[in-house]
């Protein structure tokens, strides 16, 4: 049953995640990501991290697809009309690069496969947001107060970039 | 049960497509989706390699790259936004404000 649970969400990522590449409409693009990012929730759930999957869901396919959604319709950009028109040896070098570092993962996987270890039972609940605000507020605390201090500078830069006047002959 | 090398095959297949996506779109909102892409499926790798060490680090580290990704997108989208006022486009090719 995991098995083909796990077959289904994989194929569902994969797809939607090539779709989001060759699809020609940016809305389109956004939302075929957002599925995916759901798709790879699901695959969180089945490793039993079920407070990530949650997280996913919330922050990064709520949240931050709001975000690009909004950026997109804010810009009103039409879709690529020149996707796959010209240039064709620079798709083709972008395909071999990627199949060669596809390549390359797959060897090392491939090569370390014995040594990886089995589901360990103890992991069942590991995934709770118990488990995980236990380690994160005791042993990871310095880095969780980094990166409250890198959200707040993050978003101090973004409304400084983002109020900046346009820049023209009269007005310097 | 499902070994750990398939989830980390699934996870090398997502990052290539986004590597692929980068490398060919000339939409740079596309390009950033691309690169959330990739943090993803090394997100992905992260949790099953933590699961499968019974480890709950790996996750910790899961939710950092999940902090890190939010303010990349919204710096990256502020940017994204400048140069659209300036230049009135979003396409990589037309855009060479750091050409020598």
């Amino acid at each position: 049953m995991i098995t083909y649970f796990f077959i289904f969400l994989a194929v569902l990522a994969v797809a939607s995640a090539l779709m989001m590449v060759i699809s020609k409409n940016t809305v389109n693009s956004a939302l075929f990501l957002v599925l995916n990012m759901i798709s790879l929730a699901g695959l969180f759930l089945l490793l039993q991290a079920q407070f990530l999957a949650i997280i996913q869901v919330l922050v990064y396919a709520g949240a931050i697809m709001v975000l690009f959604l909004f950026v997109i319709m804010l810009l009103n950009v039409d879709e690529e009309t020149s996707l796959f028109s010209k240039l064709r040896l620079k798709y083709f070098v972008a395909f071999l690069l990627g199949v060669g570092v596809f390549a390359q993962i797959l060897f090392s996987i491939g090569s370390f496969s014995d040594t990886l270890p089995t589901v360990s039972s103890e992991m069942a609940t590991a995934g709770t947001v118990e488990a995980i605000g236990d380690v994160l507020f005791s042993k990871y605390i310095l880095p969780f107060h980094i990166i409250a201090m890198l959200l707040t500078a993050a978003m101090n830069g973004a409304i400084m970039i983002a109020q900046h006047k346009v820049r023209t002959e009269g007005n310097k | 049960m499902i070994g750990i090398d398939w989830f980390l095959a699934l996870s090398a297949l997502l990052f290539c497509i986004g590597v692929i996506g980068v490398l060919i779109r000339k939409n740079a909102i596309v390009i950033f989706m691309c690169v959330e892409l990739m943090l993803n499926a090394v997100n992905l790798s992260l949790i099953s390699f933590s699961s499968h060490y019974g480890n709950v680090d790996g996750q910790i580290l899961v939710f950092f790259s999940l902090a890190i990704a939010a303010a990349e997108a919204v710096v990256g989208l502020a940017i994204i936004i400048a140069i659209f006022r300036n230049n009135l486009s979003v396409d990589i090719s037309k855009i060479n404000l750091l050409r020598w």
